[in-house]
């Protein structure tokens, strides 16, 4: 049986191909009270454009599923990479994005080498710590010669 | 209380809003594409930080104003913001002193403010600080290759610690803020480590830190250099053309 959890998980992120909100790790509870579902949703980053569209498509989603949305944004705990579920990091790998490394309890050193999601090299260096989205930092793989995204640890 | 609370939000708010512009102001106009989608990622933090500021000052002030009041609605003289963050671009180098200075103090801020007694304003904190570390790590690193290069980006480098030297005083704390203090709802003094911490980054780049002469302060009280109007007139002329206009 699909729970209205699901169903909120499920939303597409929108600036991220195949991933969902749940696999972000973003929602933080689903209640419900009646008529009315209460969601509470935790943002990436502070400044993310994509959080005003999140609201929107949730309480699309939790209307169509026959429930009044109550949708508010929870600030604490902050969001960090390290609630992105395997699942997540598994599609974020396949889109060509090498996920997260562990952020532990501050922002990591990006002099880490991060793994190419396309041949696998550790021999990779970062062009730019900001890219496409605020999530995400620039690198080049110096054995595939092929750029690509990674996901900030935060 | 609350009026000291709702003043030290909107100082935060207007910093974060009044840094937000300069840096887009950059966009197209960077040294290389990369740079140019930091800046603008990073005005992009600050702006979302201005957001969440001013909702919170909106709640504070309790006359039903949201985040677009404080943003456009307010004119020159209403605005908390210290002077460096109204300054001008100037050249690449200029920019990067300014953000190594405000990056490091807003890192100190920050890090202080996840201990505020203040549940709001301690986990936006927990949330900006971790931001702000990224920004710091990318203007610190910018500051220490100009004033490690060529001849010419250490002139430039230094020109521009010079220059903006003299708005860092009034970043670094407000004398008026006693009594959010004492009840813990902000952190103590960051001055000492502020210091310590640009010392060490000029120390690298090979750049001298310059002396005290010549504090200029007034931004946070609302007495602000000439640069802050003209940037208010372009940010918030479309709001004012087009009252309650949304898309």
């Amino acid at each position: 049986m699909t729970t209205l959890l699901d169903i909120v998980r499920s939303v597409d992120d929108p600036e991220l191909p195949h991933v969902t909100i749940g696999d972000l790790g973003m929602v933080r509870s689903v209640a419900i009270d009646g008529r009315i579902a209460r969601i509470r949703i935790t943002p990436t980053y502070t400044g993310c454009p994509a959080t005003e569209q999140i609201r929107a498509d949730v309480e699309a989603a939790v209307t169509e599923a026959g429930y009044e949305p109550d949708v508010a944004f929870e600030m604490a705990p902050p969001w960090s990479t390290d609630d992105i579920s395997p699942e997540g990091r598994a599609k974020l790998h396949a889109a060509g994005i090498a996920p997260a490394l562990p952020a532990g309890d501050g922002p990591v050193s990006l002099d880490l080498p991060v793994e190419c999601p396309q041949c696998g090299s550790r021999r990779t260096r970062l062009t730019s710590a900001f890219g496409a989205t605020a999530c995400k930092a620039l690198h080049r793989c110096d054995s595939c010669r092929q750029p690509f995204e990674s996901f900030k640890a935060i | 209380m609350t009026a000291d609370l709702l003043t030290h939000v909107l100082r935060q708010g207007d910093r974060a809003l009044v840094l937000s512009h300069r840096l887009a102001q950059w966009i197209t106009h960077a040294p290389t594409l990369e740079e140019d989608v930091a800046l603008a990622n990073i005005s992009l933090d600050l702006l979302g930080q201005a957001r969440h500021l001013f909702t919170y000052a909106g709640e504070i002030e309790g006359k039903g104003h949201d985040e677009d009041h404080f943003a456009y609605w307010r004119d020159a003289a209403e605005f908390r913001n210290p002077l460096l963050v109204e300054q001008p671009n100037g050249d690449f180098a200029v920019t990067i002193a300014r953000q190594v200075f405000h990056d490091q103090a807003a890192l100190l801020y920050w890090e202080s403010m996840t201990e505020s007694t203040d549940a709001t304003l301690a986990a936006l904190a927990a949330r900006a600080r971790n931001e702000t570390a990224f920004h710091l790590q990318h203007s610190a690193g910018w500051l220490i290759r100009l004033g490690d290069g060529t001849d010419e980006s250490q002139r430039r480098a230094q020109a521009g610690v010079d220059a903006m030297w003299p708005f860092t005083l009034e970043l670094l704390g407000a004398d008026d803020e006693g009594a959010l203090r004492a009840d813990g709802l902000i952190g103590g003094s960051i001055e000492t480590a502020w210091r310590a911490a640009v010392a060490g980054t000029l120390l690298e780049a090979g750049l001298r830190t310059p002396t005290e002469a010549h504090q200029r302060a007034g931004g946070i009280h609302g007495t602000h250099s000439e640069h802050l109007e003209p940037l208010l007139e372009e940010m918030q002329q479309l709001a004012r053309a087009h009252p309650g206009a949304s898309w």
